[in-house]
């Protein structure tokens, strides 16, 4: 059997109440904060605690029993994007981190503990370093393989560095109930048997724990008899893959700053091509004059991920600079004040491998690629989109454009594959107007078919007019001009659309209408004119 | 006499005759010389088309021409689009896509650029190098010279060009893409299923004419939307059967 490895765990206790607290700097660090995930409180911060909430209540049970609970979502990405600083101030100061998850991370004692004089010195030099990074109740746990650290860390005791002396582990870990073990089924099944401690548990020897509990029974006797065989798998330190390039006077002219970037880009791809990595999405960040420092919120700092097909070149990431400066697509604004800086920073990266060409060029979607992304370059990113289907009633809500590159709207075929009773039943219109356009339905006498507030037709259809290239009618006179007799009509069909909701409730009445030429147009009527949706041609 | 009149006049007939075959084998070697290419190569079209093209399908490196029928384009794209082609289509922000699937169309390799503004020919050349079908709305008379330019693209890039005139305009008179094979249009279409007050615009039956380069008009009737789905019932059945369920 492998030796033990002597390890140290630090632990930020509530690490994710911390994280919320920087990710809402409004909430005060005293309140009684409650994290939810799945309709259960996840974590609580102290005062909540005090209050009686615990992990694992309902939001309802926990409101009850703490009235001016601050109740927020539960953020896992927020967790790991906050606990990053640490680990890298960690790393600078003691190198080979493991995190195990956000909040706590795994180091190995020998080489600190020789270097600080001491285990105790080592585990309270890390546990400075936290506290200059603004955790100021961590904890240490010093013991034989990184499960019995952990539960030192985890030990109440007043101090904050608990020491488990070599050799000991097993006879700490005895005392404990057999919750620590984090598995709910296995621990539920341990006290339904009557056993309350893991030292109840070690008491049985290892044939009998595998014979009853097959393989979890051996992970779980070497656990609680300190033979953990786990060791501190450091991770890779992190290279940093992110260019940013500053103005000092700030620039306010698009074409100056996409110039001003393009080595910045070649700069990024540089120093990806170097790890053997493409870029696959990147954030673009571009801080202006407005803004006072880094903090957010005041419109001085816009950041907008963009998703890539393939992989980015550093043309590519100019245009992206680009069109961000140029103010389309959502999260973007129009360039208002002089950039300070802009930092280009690789989102999601893959090995270069899985991107290399084949020996005889790529494949012909390669080609399709480049000329669309010629033509993005032309026009704008989104002026080059992909149709999906969407869900709705209307035409215009079933189908959804995304811009080339991006991924459709999440839900997006979730909400295509629900039934929409009241939606248009085959065979469907091949054009489809948008926006809609102004038409005119009137009566034998020239005047305006009308709709009544319950759906009934006022007047006979009889005459259709509809302005050539898609205008709109402007006034009743161009309209009894245009007029022309129709063959057939059918409706009304009304839909009446989140009639519960005041700003985006929608009513309107759906004609069929087949106009002299034989062409059928599908007209809807909004209680105050005519507009055709499609036309069947 | 008169017997030997007879045979004279049977003998005039005869080579009346040979004289009409021969002109026509001249008239067809003729028309094959002018074919703008010699060799060409189809590119997957539906069946209900076969007898309004030239050669029974697109053809690889042409250009056509479709005035005032979505319906109509949207049936030349099916098969090639079927068949596993990209099709693009430029400045047309009517294209309904809901429809666009249910005549076969994937969404998934067909690109929209709907608003490409005045440069819409270029845009247009651009995605003739990449894609097989570029349905383009020209937005001002195209030139002689650009339309040669880009029919050489299309030639050696083997892809094909579709302009589509969203509305016949009576006033002006119809103007053709320069060089196209075809120019198809719906001269008559009757609806059914739907009367006065009553029923739903169900199918209807259209009759498509083609002005081809060379040679007479061909006219066609067809039934719509079952003619698209007919030549691929076993795909395109399930397709609407799903639609009625909702």
């Amino acid at each position: 059997m492998s030796a033990l490895t002597r390890s140290i765990v630090l632990w930020c206790p509530d690490w994710p109440v911390r994280a919320a607290l920087r990710k809402y700097p409004s909430i005060a660090a005293a309140d009684p904060i409650a994290l939810i995930e799945k309709g259960l409180v996840f974590a609580c911060s102290a005062a909540a605690r005090a209050a009686g909430v615990r992990r694992g209540l309902r939001v309802r049970e926990a409101q009850a029993r703490c009235p001016e609970l601050v109740v927020l979502p539960h953020d896992p990405a927020a967790d790991a994007r906050f606990f990053e600083p640490l680990l890298a101030a960690i790393e600078q100061t003691v190198p080979g981190v493991q995190p195990i998850r956000p909040g706590m991370c795994a180091l190995r004692a020998r080489g600190p503990a020789r270097y600080y004089g001491g285990e105790r010195e080592a585990a309270r030099t890390l546990l400075g370093v936290l506290a200059e990074h603004g955790v100021d109740d961590a904890r240490a746990g010093v013991a034989d393989g990184p499960f019995a650290a952990e539960q030192a860390a985890r030990h109440p005791s007043p101090e904050p560095v608990v020491i488990v002396a070599e050799g000991e582990s097993p006879a700490f870990l005895a005392e404990l109930p057999v919750d620590v073990m984090g598995d709910a089924a296995f621990t539920a099944l341990c006290r339904r048997l009557g056993l309350a401690t893991l030292g109840a548990l070690a008491g049985f020897g290892e044939a009998e724990l595998v014979e009853r509990f097959g393989e979890t029974g051996l992970r779980v006797f070497a656990l609680v008899t300190g033979r953990d065989a786990a060791t501190v798998v450091p991770r890779a330190p992190q290279r940093a893959l992110e260019r940013s390039v500053a103005f000092d006077d700030g620039l306010d002219r698009v074409d100056q700053i996409a110039f001003a970037v393009r080595q910045t880009a070649d700069d990024v791809i540089a120093a990806l091509a170097a790890a053997k990595l493409v870029a696959t999405a990147v954030t673009v960040t571009i801080e202006t004059d407005a803004s006072t420092g880094l903090s957010t919120g005041d419109g001085g700092e816009r950041p907008r991920t963009w998703l890539h097909p393939r992989w980015f070149t550093a043309v590519d990431l100019v245009d992206r600079v680009r069109w961000q400066l140029q103010g389309v697509g959502p999260g973007t604004g129009a360039l208002t004040a002089p950039v300070t800086r802009v930092t280009i920073a690789p989102e999601s990266v893959d090995a270069a491998h899985h991107h290399e060409q084949g020996l005889w060029g790529g494949a012909p979607d390669e080609r399709v690629h480049h000329a669309l992304s010629r033509v993005q370059s032309m026009l704008g990113h989104d002026a080059v989109v992909t149709a999906a289907l969407g869900g709705g009633r209307m035409l215009e809500d079933r189908q959804v454009l995304v811009p080339w590159g991006d991924r459709e709207p999440e839900g997006t075929a979730a909400r295509a594959a629900q039934p929409w009773p009241g939606a248009l039943p085959d065979p469907l219109p091949a054009t489809v107007f948008l926006p809609h356009v102004a038409v005119a339905l009137l009566a034998d006498d020239g005047e305006p078919v009308a709709v009544s507030e319950r759906g009934f037709v006022e007047g006979e259809p009889a005459l259709f007019a509809a302005a050539p290239g898609a205008r709109p009618i402007g006034s009743a006179a161009e309209a009894r001009r245009l007029a022309r007799p129709i063959t057939a009509w059918a409706g009304p069909w009304t839909v009446d659309e989140r009639w519960w909701d005041a700003a985006g409730a929608s009513r309107v009445h759906r004609f069929s209408v087949v106009d002299a030429d034989g062409t059928a147009w599908l007209l809807i009527h909004d209680g105050e004119g005519w507009a055709a949706e499609a036309r069947y041609d | 006499m008169s017997a030997s009149l007879a045979s004279g006049s049977g003998g005039a007939l005869e080579k009346a005759a040979a004289d009409l075959e021969r002109i026509r084998e001249l008239k067809s070697r003729i028309a094959g010389m002018e074919r703008t290419r010699l060799e060409t190569r189809s590119i997957a079209t539906l069946p209900a088309f076969s007898s309004l093209l030239p050669g029974g399908a697109l053809q690889a490196g042409c250009a056509y021409s479709v005035g005032g029928s979505m319906t109509l384009l949207m049936g030349l794209l099916s098969g090639a689009s079927q068949a596993g082609a990209w099709c693009g289509v430029v400045g047309v922000p009517e294209f309904g896509a809901e429809a666009a699937t249910r005549f076969g169309i994937d969404l998934s390799r067909l690109v929209l650029v709907p608003r490409p503004g005045r440069s819409w020919l270029a845009v247009t050349a651009a995605l003739a190098d990449a894609l097989t079908v570029v349905v383009t709305r020209p937005f001002e008379r195209v030139g002689d010279a650009d339309a040669a330019k880009l029919a050489a693209r299309l030639r050696q890039r083997g892809a094909v060009l579709i302009s589509f005139e969203p509305e016949l305009l009576l006033a002006a008179p119809p103007t053709a893409w320069p060089g196209a094979q075809a120019r198809l249009t719906v001269t008559e279409s009757r609806w059914s299923g739907i009367g006065r007050g009553h029923g739903y615009p169900r199918e209807r039956l259209v009759t498509v004419r083609a002005d081809v380069a060379s040679g007479r008009p061909r006219i066609v009737q067809l039934r719509l939307p079952g003619d698209y789905l007919g030549g691929t019932a076993p795909q395109a059945a399930p397709l609407l059967r799903l639609e009625r369920v909702s």
